[in-house]
Parts: structure tokens; C-alpha cells; sequence
């Protein structure tokens, strides 16, 4: 009787793995599906690689090297995305000769998909980083720079949703305070709203209405100050806000050998990351989504 | 039996398939970029012309230094510091003239904003990149004569070498106490009006330079201090510049 029962629970599992490798081909709904995300910040135009005769970065960087790591990845994983956190302008001659548009023409061959906005790229003004926009063929996303009364206007969305393998994934930007980091005469009258309660709103516009599967913060207002704990900081934003999975940063340069694991204000699991600056790394995030997986009460499984 | 199994098997299929979907597994890592990579060679040619561009310009010879001139060379005034605060003066009074009818009385930049040295050897537009990496620009504020001692007691405590035009002469004693302050030789009047030279970072109150504010007026120039030096530089065959006594401790 009990042998009974096995055999017909193990046929009936036997068949739902049939059913389950047969519904992968129609309507590929029960898979394990990834998606990576791939990011850079503080470029600074750095866009050939360091000379040999460099006293700490020889041999290293170079925008040729990383397009061919980021076509290499996403050979093998089509369902990635491309962004950058910021300080895309100002470093090398190629920024004072060119004023940015070899560095959005590189990145728009890179096919990334989303930027958002540092201090720098107001570096020369904001009718400089306004020229150059055309040459730029991915989306800027600031959510708390409010850019109504100037030239960029209608030209960086607060957001930006994605569907890539049927997993929906929100990406929103915020930038640094400029005031006192920026000339008023570069940036005019771009207003700066706090990034907290600005990524507070954000995430619930993704999560909620949007029903984003995965919530992106791309930021560039620093990793954490230690002289001022308290000064708004990608730190300090993952622990005061929910719904973020990851925030990819820029701005203080923070070389991070692995992504920061912090604890949201509902004690769950964010990533917060940053690759330096020049161009010297790419940070890589992989997510695995599974169909109604029962997740621990942490969270999912983080290896990094 | 068998189709009440299958209906099981499909209700569970649906169930299975709309469940909402769950980040079951995260994995972070960096990834160098570094030799072991080979260059696009799309992207690698895109680049090639602009390249070319900048380093023909980047490469070509403007000046001549006789030998090498580093910010670390002396402990209140270097070669390179006078080289650039007299540059500064020589370039940009000559614009302020004209709009404004006066001169500038002296020039005052920052140990920091020198960000490389000067190579025995040809000097090129890039050592201006290298020496001057930034955009900042020369900013004039006319500021009274008790902001300028303000300034003198900056440098005392700084004791950096500061670069500062040769109008300014400071001397320091043991102690680091000011001996004399003069502008053009004369002490400094706490009543008169200097119109001093600098950039904007330091205007805005960059390394803790706090008496340029208030001011009795501002002129920017809008010439950038690298583009002082490429200028300096061009006007001479060889440069010669050397530390002198203009801020000095006895």
C-alpha cells in the first residue's frame, strides 16, 4: 500500500517534470532566469587604457577592453543591462578637445542602456552636456534633479523600466547636491531635491504601480563619508529605504573589491556598489529569479 | 484516476506558472579590465582618429625647461609655483587692464591645484594637461586690505609653499610669526582695495581660502589656468624659473 503510494507520487512527479521541460518550450514559464547587470561610474573620459610608465594604474582601463568583456557576457547571457552611475565627462584631453561626445559615442557603441548624472558632466555647463545628448543612444535617469527650467528638460527621466526575459526591472538615478560642488553659472537652475524621500517615492512607484521584479538605485551621490556619517550616502540610503535590490554608485571613487550587503529599513537585503573610477573595472551582478520559490525570511541566497 | 491526476498536474502547472517571480540567488563580483582582455577592434578604430588629434596637439613641443621643477622643491616658494603665479599675472592683468582699467596687484594659487612636475626636456601641451589637469579658470576679486592680511595669516599657519606672484613678498619668523607683508613693497593698507588674482576654486573657498568673501567686486576672466600656461609657455624658448625670496621664513 505505502509502495503503492510512492510509486504514484513519483510518477506523477515524473510527469510534472515532463510537463515542466514541455511548458519551457511553449510558454518558458517555469525556468530559473538571469539577469545581469553590468556597471561602471567615474569613467572620467578615460578612455584609453593607462600607459606602462603609469605609477598606479599602468596597463589597466581602456573602453576598447571593456566592450569586448560586456559582448563576451552578453554572448552568454542576452538579459543584461549596461549602466553607468555617473562622472561620465572630464579627465583626459579627449574631454577638453571634444567636450564629451567621444565618450557618449563609445558608450552608445558599448550599447548601454541607462546613465545617470554627476557633478562633473555639468563641467562644461549645462548647455555642454545638453550638446552632446545626441550622440548619446541610451537614457539619462536623475529622479531628484529636477530639470523643468533648463535646456535638458524633457531629456533625463526620473525612471526607467526594462522587461528582459519577462522579469521587469525599474531603474531610477539620483545625483549629488551642487550646490557648492558645481559653479551655479554650470548647472543654472537644475534643482536639487533630497535623494532620500526622492528614492523613498521611487521605489514604491516602481515596486508598486509598476510592479517591478527588480528595483535598480543608479546613483552618484557618494558611497559614505566617514567625516560626516550622517551626510546622505548610498549607505544611508539603503538603510533608510525598502524595495531597493541594488544600488550601483559613483562619486567618492570607492574601489569596493565586492558588492556591500546592508539591511533596508524592513531588514531586508540590499546591494550597494561602486567600481572606482577610470574605467579600471566593471562591476557584475548577477540576479536569479525563480517561479514562486519560497525565499527565506532574509532574503534570497547573496554570494559575493 | 488519470484525469483527476492530469487536472491536478495542470493546476499545478498554472499555479506554478503564475507564481510571481522570486530572486531566489544573487552573485556580485568586479571584473578587471587590464591586458588579459583583447581590444575591440571596432571600437579600437573608432577612437584611432580622435587619438591622432589630440595627440598631435598633445605632442607638440611649446617651450623647453633647462631642468626639472617639482611643487616639492622648496618649503614656501618653488620654481614651478613662481613660474605659474607670475604666468597667471603676466597673462591675465593684461585682460583685466582692458576691462577694467586697473591692475591686478598680485597673484595667489594653490600648492595642490600643481598637479604634476615639469620634466627636464621639452615642454608640450601635455605637460600643461598633466601640470594642469582641471578647468579652472582665473577669477579676479577685489577684495580690502584687511582680507589680504587675512590671507597673509593663512599662509604663516599654512606653511605650504602656496605659489604667489613676485609683487607679494611675505617673511616669516622662526616661529612662523609674520616679520613683513608688502605688496609692490609697500605694507599692506587694511583700507585699500587688492585686486587679487586666482582661480575659482580657491574664490569659492577651496582649502579653506575664506577671505575672498566679502569682497567690493569679482571679474572672471573667463581664461582658464591651463591655458595661461600653454600661452606662458609658448611665448618662451626656454623657461627659467627659480625660487626666489618672495615668502620665506628667517
Amino acid at each position: 500500500m505505502k509502495r503503492r503510494q510512492f510509486i504514484q507520487k513519483s510518477t506523477a512527479a515524473t510527469a510534472l517534470v515532463g510537463l515542466g521541460g514541455l511548458g519551457l518550450q511553449s510558454f518558458s514559464p517555469s525556468k530559473t532566469k538571469k539577469i545581469t547587470i553590468l556597471h561602471t561610474n567615474d569613467v572620467h573620459s578615460h578612455i584609453d587604457p593607462f600607459g606602462p610608465d603609469d605609477g598606479r594604474n599602468a596597463n589597466k582601463g581602456g573602453v576598447a577592453r571593456r566592450a569586448t568583456l560586456v559582448e563576451n557576457i552578453r554572448k552568454e547571457n542576452p538579459n543584461t543591462l549596461l549602466l553607468d552611475a555617473g562622472d561620465i565627462f572630464q579627465g583626459t584631453p579627449y574631454f577638453n578637445y571634444y567636450g564629451g561626445e567621444l565618450e557618449f559615442k563609445l558608450m552608445s557603441m558599448l550599447k548601454y542602456d541607462v546613465a545617470t548624472i554627476g557633478n562633473h558632466d555639468f563641467d562644461n555647463g549645462i548647455d555642454g552636456l545638453y550638446a552632446q545628448i545626441p550622440h548619446a543612444k541610451f537614457d539619462f535617469v536623475s529622479a531628484n534633479y529636477d530639470f523643468t527650467n533648463t535646456v535638458m528638460d524633457t531629456h533625463v527621466k526620473p525612471y526607467k523600466t526594462f522587461v528582459r526575459d519577462g522579469i521587469k526591472i525599474g531603474i531610477f538615478g539620483l545625483g549629488i547636491q551642487l550646490d557648492g560642488l558645481v559653479d551655479k553659472k554650470m548647472y543654472k537652475e537644475t534643482v536639487y531635491h533630497h535623494p532620500i524621500e526622492i528614492a523613498q517615492d521611487m521605489s514604491r512607484i516602481l515596486k508598486e504601480d509598476h510592479s517591478c521584479d527588480l528595483v535598480i538605485c543608479l546613483s552618484h551621490i557618494g558611497y559614505e563619508y566617514r567625516n560626516s556619517p550622517n551626510r546622505v550616502s548610498d549607505i544611508n540610503l539603503a538603510r533608510a529605504t525598502k524595495d531597493i535590490d541594488l544600488i550601483v554608485g559613483g562619486h567618492t571613487h570607492t574601489f569596493l573589491p565586492k558588492p556591500t550587503i546592508e539591511t533596508n529599513s524592513v531588514g531586508k537585503k540590499v546591494l550597494v556598489n561602486q567600481v572606482g573610477a577610470f574605467g579600471l573595472y566593471l562591476g557584475r551582478v548577477d540576479f536569479y529569479f525563480e517561479p514562486g520559490k519560497k525565499v527565506q525570511a532574509e532574503g534570497a541566497s547573496i554570494m559575493v | 484516476m488519470t484525469i483527476k491526476h492530469t487536472l491536478k498536474l495542470c493546476f499545478l502547472l498554472f499555479i506554478f506558472a503564475c507564481a510571481p517571480l522570486k530572486v531566489s540567488k544573487i552573485e556580485g563580483k568586479r571584473l578587471d579590465i587590464d591586458k588579459s582582455l583583447t581590444a575591440n577592434q571596432e571600437i579600437e578604430a573608432f577612437i584611432k582618429p580622435y587619438r591622432e588629434r589630440v595627440n598631435k596637439d598633445m605632442d607638440s613641443v611649446i617651450s623647453y625647461a633647462p631642468e626639472t621643477y617639482s611643487k616639492s622643491d622648496g618649503k614656501f616658494n618653488t620654481a614651478i609655483g613662481n613660474f605659474m603665479a607670475d604666468a597667471v599675472f603676466n597673462e591675465g592683468n593684461p585682460i583685466f587692464k582692458q576691462r577694467t582699467g586697473k591692475n591686478i596687484d598680485f597673484v595667489l594659487l594653490n600648492h595642490g591645484g600643481i598637479r604634476a612636475i615639469i620634466s627636464k626636456g621639452n615642454i608640450t601641451t601635455r605637460t600643461a594637461y598633466e601640470v594642469m589637469p582641471f578647468e579652472n579658470s582665473v577669477i579676479v576679486a577685489s577684495i580690502k586690505g584687511e582680507q589680504v592680511n587675512k590671507m597673509m595669516a593663512y599662509l604663516s599657519k599654512a606653511k605650504r609653499a602656496h605659489p604667489i606672484s613676485h609683487q607679494l613678498q611675505l617673511i616669516l619668523d622662526s616661529n612662523g610669526g609674520i616679520v613683513s607683508a608688502t605688496v609692490h613693497g609697500e605694507p599692506i593698507d587694511p583700507n585699500k582695495i587688492y585686486h587679487v588674482a586666482t582661480n575659482d576654486y580657491l574664490y569659492n573657498g577651496g582649502d579653506g581660502m575664506d577671505f575672498f568673501q566679502p569682497n567690493q567686486g569679482v571679474n572672471v576672466l573667463d581664461y582658464k589656468i591651463r591655458n595661461v600656461l600653454i600661452d606662458n609657455f609658448k611665448k618662451k624658448d626656454t623657461i627659467n624659473p627659480k625660487r626666489d625670496n618672495r615668502f620665506i621664513q628667517q
